[in-house]
């Protein structure tokens, strides 16, 4: 818990502190709600939309115009409550209860009103003014919803808009409404329920506001609502209150759990339950649903059988496209930057400091933009149009039995995919798992998938010179590994998981500009973290080289390179494979002087130092991504576990390569 | 009898839910509630995830999960 606390102070105040003195609209909402596509429609280049939940991890926000005044746009993660289950969950409430809100939108997928107003209705708990955005109004009508804007308005007490984000329908309305609610101060109607529960919460809330020592930033009744709902995160906040407090909330607790013959928890969210079923049913006319493919498609994508024929399809036809669109760019982006250091090189010369600087600057931006570049962009292009139109979600439901084997659920196969484009996103978005230790893990199995510059080393090594078998055979060892290695893990981290609870989305048409942001928004991880230090690295051993001090490196590292029977020179390219992944095979032409390994280089040696490669020590921004997701002990874990691995299928290898001959 | 022995195509009642704040905060977001009809639609192989269509969503239940929610055939 208090890892967590620690990691949104250190993530907030920084976002927080660019924020002007213009008003604020927050737009707040359950995941799938078509939240994102609005912020998007508005405010241009900053978010990610998506079709699964927990996509938007931090807040992202914007500057909207509304008539004359500019307004502050925040859109915050996906939610189901005001009590949080994951961390995205938690950045949002930790924000609607300590920031000062001049509106809250609250989006709604109208196709799913019933399940949405409970969130609606603890929103209104904050009072705070707002505005309910009936969205996905064209999805509830397939459905056969129909609503009527007018009766939620009455009973809410607050302005409620229909709108079609998607297709920009609704839109303007939506934030007119919301700069007038913002400047009239309106509140929502504080909704009755049953007495009994009603006077419970009013006395406790009653006695907080009389008895608590500490300030607290929102409603006592709110806090008086979640303290009977056993809410450990408000439990958390009367902490350090006197023991007659305690008693007081323990008091009421077992009052309402005995009146209700079900702990308190239960009654009030039952309450809440029940409030928003009769909101619905007075405001809701049932018609009969139009037919939708979504049955038809899902009976083929989540098929025992079908289903994994073509989810195996699907990513075969994914990663030899990446493979072909990368190629395509690769070469002639490679020549230009091969044409840059060859003028500059005849320019400054490579004996002269600026020289040495600018030559290998180029180069490690070269390999960045020429290398990795061409083969991540498709790679992420690609994850988001699957996850735009719907698909993840069933990849998690048709993976789950197997991730059970390795002790995790169907969610953590998302970061694991996304590892084989980079580890950086890969290590982040195991935010989306609930428990520290699925987190764990999964971080764990996401930096040891190899990602697209180890994939550059797979095919520009051992599918270059010993076939593409060997690589896909690798490719395969690599997936075996990692599924031992987490089933290791999971028996020694004994925990039962939460299990898995997610929902499956109905299937969109992907829009381009969200996937293309989407893509954009992830590329930006590699290009702020990853391309620096690419070129630090490079420039570094363009000195290693200039001061000829290479061999006391190589020295150091005969150990390693000993044990693993590869030439002592290889040593200082393992020390670079640790900046950036692929510069080891870059740097390993370099230090052998040649284009053409297999001269210098037995197939087994080749294997051998691929495999280590491969496996070793995750790069410098993926042990940053680690450090801040699940703590740098953690990550001095990692780094420990995948070196001694690393050596022991090092040798392996060898061994194996010997035997063969 | 527990969800995860409903077969694909039959409608159940949630009798209880078995468990702490967490699983049935969890639950409960997603509108799965006590005294909620549920479809089975269909169950995964290899011990995988049951889905079952609820107030008009469908949503994956793990079989851990599924296990702590009773509920009677109707």
């Amino acid at each position: 818990m208090n890892r967590l606390r620690r990691l949104l102070i250190r993530v907030m105040p920084r976002k927080h502190a660019e924020m002007g003195a213009h008003r604020k609209i927050v737009l707040v909402g359950q995941p799938n709600c078509g939240k994102s596509t609005l912020f998007n429609e508005v405010a241009g280049y900053r978010s990610v939309v998506s079709n699964f939940s927990g996509a938007t991890v931090e807040y992202t926000r914007s500057h909207v115009k509304v008539g004359s005044e500019i307004y502050d746009l925040v859109d915050l993660p996906g939610t189901y409550s005001l009590s949080f289950l994951d961390e995205a969950e938690q950045e949002a409430q930790k924000f609607l209860l300590n920031r000062k809100i001049d509106v809250i939108i609250n989006v709604v997928d109208a196709s799913l009103l019933s399940r949405s107003l409970e969130l609606t209705l603890q929103l209104t708990e904050l009072e705070i003014p707002m505005v309910l955005c009936l969205n996905m109004m064209d999805e509830a009508a397939r459905k056969g919803i129909q609503i009527d804007p007018k009766t939620l308005s009455r009973r809410l007490g607050i302005p409620v808009v229909a709108t079609i984000a998607s297709k920009g329908k609704g839109i303007r309305d939506l934030f007119e409404t919301a700069a007038r609610t913002a400047h009239e101060g309106l509140k929502a109607r504080h909704i009755r329920g049953h007495r009994d529960v009603e006077l419970i919460i009013a006395r406790l809330s009653r006695y907080l506001k009389q008895n608590l020592r500490k300030r607290v930033s929102f409603s006592t009744h709110l806090l008086a609502t979640k303290l009977l709902e056993q809410d450990p995160f408000f439990s958390d906040i009367i902490e350090g209150e006197d023991s007659a407090v305690h008693q007081t909330v323990k008091h009421y607790r077992k009052e309402l759990a005995q009146a209700h013959g079900r702990s308190s928890d239960e009654v009030i969210a039952a309450e809440r339950h029940s409030l928003s079923m009769s909101l619905f049913e007075e405001a809701v006319q049932i018609d009969k649903p139009v037919a939708h493919l979504r049955d038809r498609v899902d009976a083929v994508l989540m098929h025992p059988f079908w289903g994994y024929v073509f989810l195996l399809s699907i990513l075969f036809l994914f990663f030899n496209l990446i493979f072909r669109l990368g190629g395509l760019a690769e070469a002639p982006l490679l020549a230009i930057f091969d044409k840059l250091v060859n003028l500059i090189t005849a320019e400054l010369g490579t004996d002269t400091l600026t020289g040495v600087i600018v030559v290998n600057a180029v180069q490690g931006l070269g390999g960045g933009i020429a290398i990795v570049l061409p083969y991540l962009f498709p790679f992420l292009m690609g994850l988001a149009l699957l996850e735009d139109i719907g698909y993840l979600p069933r990849v998690a439901f048709l993976m789950d039995g197997l991730m059970h084997r390795i002790g995790l659920h169907g969610k953590a196969v998302i970061p694991a995919i996304l590892g084989y484009g980079c580890n950086v996103p890969a290590v982040m978005a195991t935010r989306i798992l609930d428990s520290p230790r699925d987190r764990f893990i999964a971080s764990f199995i996401a930096a040891m998938v190899p990602c697209a510059a180890r994939m550059t080393i797979i095919f520009g090594l051992v599918g270059y010179y010993l076939g593409g078998n060997a690589a896909l055979a690798l490719y395969l060892i690599n997936f075996v590994v990692i599924g031992l290695s987490g089933r290791i893990l999971s028996r020694l981290l004994p925990e039962v998981t939460p299990g898995m609870i997610l929902e499956m989305p109905t299937y969109q048409i992907p829009r381009l500009k969200s996937a293309l942001m989407k893509t954009w928004f992830r590329m930006k991880d590699f290009i702020v973290i990853a391309m620096p230090l690419l070129v630090a690295g490079s420039i570094m051993l363009g000195f290693i080289q200039l001061w000829n001090i290479s061999d006391g490196i190589n020295r150091l590292l005969v150990p390693v390179t000993g044990v693993l029977g590869l030439p002592r020179e290889v040593g200082i390219t393992l020390i670079f494979g640790v900046l950036r992944k692929e510069l080891s095979m870059l740097m390993l032409f370099q230090a052998l002087g040649t284009q053409h390994i297999d001269t210098v280089l037995t197939s087994g040696q080749i294997l051998v130092f691929s495999v280590f490669v491969i496996f070793y020590i995750p790069c410098v921004a993926t042990m940053g991504a680690l450090g801040r997701q699940i703590g740098w002990r953690g990550m001095a874990l990692i780094v420990g576990f995948t070196f001694v691995l690393a050596m022991l299928m090092g040798v392996l290898t060898r061994g194996a390569a010997a035997l063969i001959g | 009898m527990t969800l995860d022995q409903i077969e694909a195509g039959r409608t159940a009642l949630v009798t209880e839910i078995i468990g702490g704040f967490r699983i049935r905060q969890r639950l409960n977001c997603l509108g799965l509630h006590r005294g909620d009809r549920i479809r089975v639609k269909r169950s995964g192989i290899m011990g995988g995830p049951i889905l079952v269509e609820l107030n008009g969503t469908e949503v994956a239940i793990g079989r851990g999960m599924a296990k702590k929610i009773v509920v009677t055939l109707s």
